[in-house]
């Protein structure tokens, strides 16, 4: 029995998420996952000019055990996918995936043998963010998007019954 | 084409070997019995007016519908001379071919992708594995009756449970 369980629905309950969501959703780690042309616009993202900091991505995480949030960009080929499960499961819950560019998403251009059709085949993925490349601005939106999916989220969602 | 120094010389000494001649926007190719083919480039290598020293690429083509199926083809330059020749041989599908990474070093990676893309087999080389593919992948994606986006139904269940038994 955890403390959720006794929180649920209590006032306490919901002082709790809205203090619990504010502190993960403004400290979000980011675990880069940059594989090919899209990693270029998310280091643009990272640095001074859009400087992701001022949403609490102070700095790219590579350590999957201190992230929160994986962003996968880039081209994710078949050889590459047992690596990509890997480094998902060894981050530590509660955690988010953000898939940015075509090629995260969907395959993009790639549409051959040789290339995963969407990292949704395999990763449960929170936000897409569409373009070949997104610009830093995309970025940027897309994880406010994942921000604001993590204010929404309650401790009664991960009790089980 | 008749006035090639290479190609004269491979006529002279290999007479069996040497089953057809061509040329094309001025390179000149020979096809190459598949028994003699170790002879050929050994000597291609060794001979002191050729001195092909340096293997710039070794590949396969597949011809999907025509006999013999497959074709290797050899591209040489000599350093020193500063002339390049095409050695081509024909195999069919099944057939294996000797492994050239005696004669250069280089092939040992370029016939670990042509076995990776084209399945074709090299008799004694090193260490024949695939370069490119995962090593459990199924088939040889550049030949041409290999569906151009891959198997259908890869089972990512079971890839993750196999590649994750460790964690
Ligand atoms: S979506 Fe476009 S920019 Fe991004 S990795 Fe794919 S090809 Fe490169």
């Amino acid at each position: 029995m955890g403390l959720e369980e006794v929180l649920v629905d209590t006032v306490f309950g919901t002082t709790v998420d809205k203090a619990v969501n504010w502190a993960r959703k403004n400290s979000l780690w980011p675990m880069p996952f940059g594989t090919a042309c899209c990693a270029i616009e998310m280091m643009a993202a990272f640095c001074s000019r859009y400087d992701l900091a001022r949403f609490g991505a102070e700095r790219m995480s590579f350590s999957p055990r201190q992230a929160d949030l994986m962003l996968v960009a880039g081209t994710i080929t078949h050889k590459m996918v047992p690596v990509l499960m890997r480094i998902y499961r060894q981050m530590t819950e509660p955690k988010w995936v953000l898939a940015m560019g075509a090629c995260a998403s969907s395959g993009g251009l790639f549409n051959t043998y040789s290339v995963l059709q969407g990292i949704d085949r395999v990763l449960p993925v929170d936000v897409y963010v569409p373009g070949c490349p997104p610009r830093p601005e995309g970025l940027i939106y897309g994880i406010m998007q994942v921000q604001q999916k993590i204010e929404q989220d309650k401790i009664a969602h991960h009790v089980t019954p | 084409m008749e006035d090639n120094l290479t190609l004269k010389k491979l006529k002279e000494k290999f007479p069996d070997y040497v089953l057809d001649a061509g040329e094309f926007r001025d390179q000149v190719y020979v096809y190459v019995d598949k028994r003699g083919v170790l002879e050929v480039l050994n000597f291609l290598r060794d001979d002191a007016q050729l001195n092909y020293d340096f293997l710039t690429d070794l590949t396969a083509v597949d011809n999907l519908g025509k006999e013999p199926r497959f074709e290797m083809v050899y591209n040489l330059y000599s350093i020193k001379y500063r002339h390049r020749f095409r050695v081509k041989v024909s195999l069919a599908e099944d057939e294996s071919i000797p492994s050239s990474v005696e004669v250069w070093k280089t092939a040992d990676w370029h016939e670990r992708e042509v076995f990776d893309m084209f399945g074709i087999n090299f008799e004694g080389h090193p260490d024949l594995r695939r370069i490119m593919m995962p090593d459990d992948y199924p088939g040889h994606p550049l030949r041409k009756d290999f569906p151009l986006q891959g198997p259908e139904d890869v089972d990512y269940e079971e890839m993750m449970k196999k590649h994750l038994k460790s964690d």
